[in-house]
């Protein structure tokens, strides 16, 4: 198979750049870490809050939505290096010499999963390590682990595919600010349940408050609505992948 | 010859101020991110008010207080920036072949910062109003509140100066930004202080200085005239901005190395 | 003492931290009204040299006074004397030309109508008028050196230091900027000092040249003496009728003893300069005999390069085209 060794060319490459070069490396661990330590520990009296139901302790509350956020933007921070790569002629090179085009994009797709699997497994970590308690089982906890991979998946080909399209660092921002927005009109700090006015209106029909609640649910042992959240995660990757794909078609027209 | 200064400071803060206006990034992002945040958080936590104990029944009145530190913090971080370009382009080099003396140059990059400090203050104040949050200590506190957040602003400005003037670099600049990001956040800027549950948190947040800036805008906000959240609040901002300030001028001495 | 408009440097070093002696043992003397220009490859220390000078780089080791002026305890006085366009015109983008003229007259304490009328005369003098109000992010390379060098004769100094003040301008950019140096210097009397890695450019606008290698002076003279230094020039004749050789070659010998040639051509090197290349066409024409082709060979600021340094300028021009002197001659052969 062609693509996949191109895939796997893509992807070395882009491992090799991210782990010698603790510039890139270092934000996309800390970051996590760090919005973990300071919603669950500056807020953890939120769990007083008359009508919070999480059974875990908020702690484990805010893991669930700090793994989906370390997720979905370790992809934009490969966005990010795809847009350096088309900057500095890199990508350019890549085109001319892969034989088979789309195994460029598994290949940065590749390149996140292995940098997000290690974000998660330090974060998991640590979570453990200050006393996050957990409900559910192995397999509740496969499915938590697989949303996430999947909203990262989704997240790679969402900012790949407008790096490819407008092929500059520039572009930072579209990448990061609908993801960003996406993120934060969920209900990260309370169940839904506890939201009020505008806010609820928009996290109810955020698609990705879905994945999150079924995320807790998985993490608390009582999983809900797990259909409409594999659902709504699946369709998001599937989604974008298209749009990577014809990203990457509009780089070629570009030469 | 104090005319002369005077002209000097105030062209080089009017050049801020255009650069700044110049840059329509730099001046939407430090008015819109701030504001989205609030909006965020307000309709995230609302739910918090309920917590026995909590000093208001409306967030956004409660976190109405984190955009002006967030704002002076990204004006803040322009400014420096555009600082550290002027040293990268040689631009000082042109100003210190004048006449210039070091001390103008300082006053009118803060002059700057000041211009851009009162207009996002009334931006985020306008804001708090127009969706119901009144204001405990009335109109005087309005005023009040403008002068702590220009204060806390040129305190800032001036650290963002220093990082500029010693370092020369544009990306060492914005490397800071994490770093005050980190005191933002493990500050009581989301929560009061007496109802942060975490002990080693609440440690952190009462240490951190950032705590009393917000806390003394807080006050005006949601309790009135809180002598002691105003002092403390003053108290930091004032020491703040005189050791930035003082380092920032012996960076500048240093970086001017002429003659 | 220095006069008030001259330059004077005894013994220059810089040393940087971890580096080289980027300017090492440096003496100069430029008079008043003179244009000197400091010739030399990129990092032989240019630019170090002319930070010093203007008061922004303390020297590690030396002396230097400039208008008079040590530039080590005196340098509110030097700066009050010197205007610079150091490297890469050091512009805001974001700024207006007339900006930039307010921002640099207001530093220096002028009154708000000394500013206006000053202002307005540079941008006039440097053909920036029609330009003054776009932002200097739109202008083009040669545009941004005019508004550099009106920038330092804000304050009428009577030194200016360019450094590499044509880098990266087109020929035409490059002429104005040229003319501009040189009317200055003629009826102004500024004195100027300039860096360049241009060969030209030196030889063209320079009164006298330093050459500077490895941070340190290997020639000085005017372009004419430094090059009559490494060798006379040459004049290359080829015969119409190519058979017509020998009587050329001997008619040339009159001028000066014979060196190599192209097959066709015959050359000698001159024995008293240039001046003979009008006597060379007469006495062709006098014995009758119809040339083809005549050219000057004239040693350059590269071939003194060469000759001190064993390497060559990147960028040289090697010859001479026939000067317009000569194309008159000929017109006559």
């Amino acid at each position: 198979m062609r693509a996949l060794a191109v895939a796997r060319g893509v992807a070395w490459r882009t491992l090799h750049n991210v782990f010698t070069n603790p510039s890139l490396l270092i934000p996309s661990l800390v970051f996590p870490l760090f919005f973990f330590v300071a919603f669950a520990g500056g807020l953890s009296q939120v769990d007083n809050v008359p009508g919070f139901d999480f059974p875990l302790g908020y702690t484990a509350f805010q893991f669930v939505f700090v793994l989906l956020q370390s997720a979905a933007f370790g992809g934009v921070f490969t966005g990010f290096g795809i847009a350096r790569d088309f900057e500095t002629g890199f990508a350019r090179r890549l085109l001319l010499a892969a034989p088979n085009r789309t195994g460029i994009v598994l290949g940065y797709g590749g390149a996140a999963l292995v940098r997000w699997l290690v974000t998660a497994a330090v974060l998991t970590i640590v979570a453990l390590l200050v006393g996050m308690t957990v409900g559910g089982d192995g397999i509740d906890l496969l499915g938590l682990y697989t949303l996430a991979l999947l909203v990262n998946i989704a997240a790679v080909l969402w900012a790949a595919g407008v790096a490819m399209r407008l092929r500059t660092m520039q572009a930072g921002p579209v990448m990061q600010m609908p993801v960003f927005l996406v993120l934060f009109f969920a209900p990260v700090y309370v169940p839904l349940s506890l939201l009020q006015g505008w806010i609820h209106g928009l996290a109810t029909v955020n698609p990705l408050t879905r994945v999150l609640e079924a995320g807790r649910g998985f993490l608390a042992g009582s999983p809900t609505e797990v259909g409409v959240a594999f659902a709504v995660a699946l369709g998001l990757a599937a989604l974008f992948s298209l749009w990577a794909l014809r990203g990457l078609r509009s780089a070629e027209a570009a030469g | 010859m104090s005319n002369v200064f005077a002209g000097q400071v105030l062209t080089l803060a009017q050049r801020s101020v255009v650069r700044t206006v110049r840059q329509p990034a730099n001046i939407v992002f430090p008015l819109v991110f701030p504001l989205l945040l609030l909006a965020v958080n307000a309709g995230g936590l609302d739910a918090a008010t309920r917590l026995p104990g909590f000093p208001t029944n409306s967030f956004v009145a409660f976190a109405l207080a984190i955009p002006f530190i967030q704002g002076a913090l990204f004006a803040t971080m322009n400014a420096g920036t555009d600082l550290a370009r002027d040293i990268q382009t040689g631009f000082l080099n042109r100003l210190a072949l004048t006449p210039m003396r070091g001390i103008a140059l300082l006053t009118g990059q803060l002059g700057g910062i000041v211009a851009m400090g009162v207009i996002q203050s009334l931006v985020y104040l306008g804001v708090g109003l127009a969706v119901g949050v009144r204001l405990e200590s009335g109109p005087a506190g309005a005023l009040v509140l403008i002068v702590l957040a220009v204060l806390i602003s040129i305190g800032f400005g001036a650290l963002g100066a220093f990082a500029a003037l010693r370092t020369g670099s544009g990306e060492a600049v914005q490397s800071l930004f994490p770093v005050f990001f980190v005191f933002l956040f493990l500050s009581s800027m989301a929560m009061p202080r007496n109802l942060i549950e975490i002990d080693w948190f609440r440690a952190v947040a009462t240490a951190n200085p950032v705590s009393y800036l917000i806390e003394a805008i807080r006050s005006l906000i949601i309790v009135g005239w809180d002598e002691e959240a105003l002092a403390l609040g003053f108290g930091f901002a004032f020491a703040i901005t005189v050791v930035a300030v003082a380092l920032a001028s012996m960076a500048l001495r240093t970086r001017l190395a002429r003659s | 003492m220095t006069d008030r408009h001259g330059i004077e440097a005894q013994g220059l070093v810089r040393v940087f931290k971890k580096g080289p002696r980027a300017v090492d043992g440096i003496d100069l003397r430029v008079e008043p009204g003179e244009i000197y220009g400091f010739l030399g490859p990129n990092g032989a220390g240019k630019s170090t040299t002319v930070l010093m000078l203007v008061t922004l780089l303390p020297p590690t080791e030396g002396s230097a006074r400039v208008a008079g002026y040590d530039v080590v305890s005196e340098g509110p006085h030097v700066r009050a004397s010197i205007g610079a366009a150091l490297q890469e015109a050091a512009l805001d983008p974001l700024l207006t030309g007339r900006e930039h003229l307010r921002l640099q007259t207001t530093m220096h304490g002028m009154s708000a109508a000394d500013r206006k009328q000053r202002s307005g005369e540079l941008l006039e003098r440097v053909g920036l008028t029609q330009a003054a109000d776009r932002k200097v992010r739109t202008y083009s390379g040669g545009m941004k050196r005019r508004l550099d060098l009106a920038l330092a004769l804000v304050h009428s100094p009577s030194i200016l230091f360019l450094d590499e003040p044509t880098t990266g301008l087109d020929i035409q950019s490059r002429l104005a900027l040229w003319a501009e140096v040189e009317r200055l210097a003629r009826d102004e009397g500024v004195t100027v000092f300039l860096t360049t890695q241009y060969l030209e450019e030196a030889d063209a606008l320079a009164d006298r040249v330093g050459i500077i290698d490895h941070g340190k002076i290997v020639a000085e003279g005017s372009p004419a003496d430094l090059k009559a230094q490494v060798g006379r020039p040459t004049v290359e004749v080829v015969p119409a009728d190519r058979e017509e050789r020998d009587r050329a070659a001997a008619i040339l010998a009159r001028f000066g003893e014979p060196c190599g040639s192209a097959a066709e051509g015959v050359a000698v090197r001159l024995r008293s300069g240039e001046a003979d290349l009008a006597e060379i066409v007469r006495a062709l024409d006098a014995e009758n005999l119809k040339v083809e082709h005549l050219q000057l060979h004239q040693p350059s600021l590269d071939d003194v390069f060469l000759a001190k340094t064993g390497r060559s300028l990147e960028g040289a021009g090697d010859e001479e085209e026939v000067t317009p002197a000569a194309e008159l001659a000929l017109d006559r052969a």
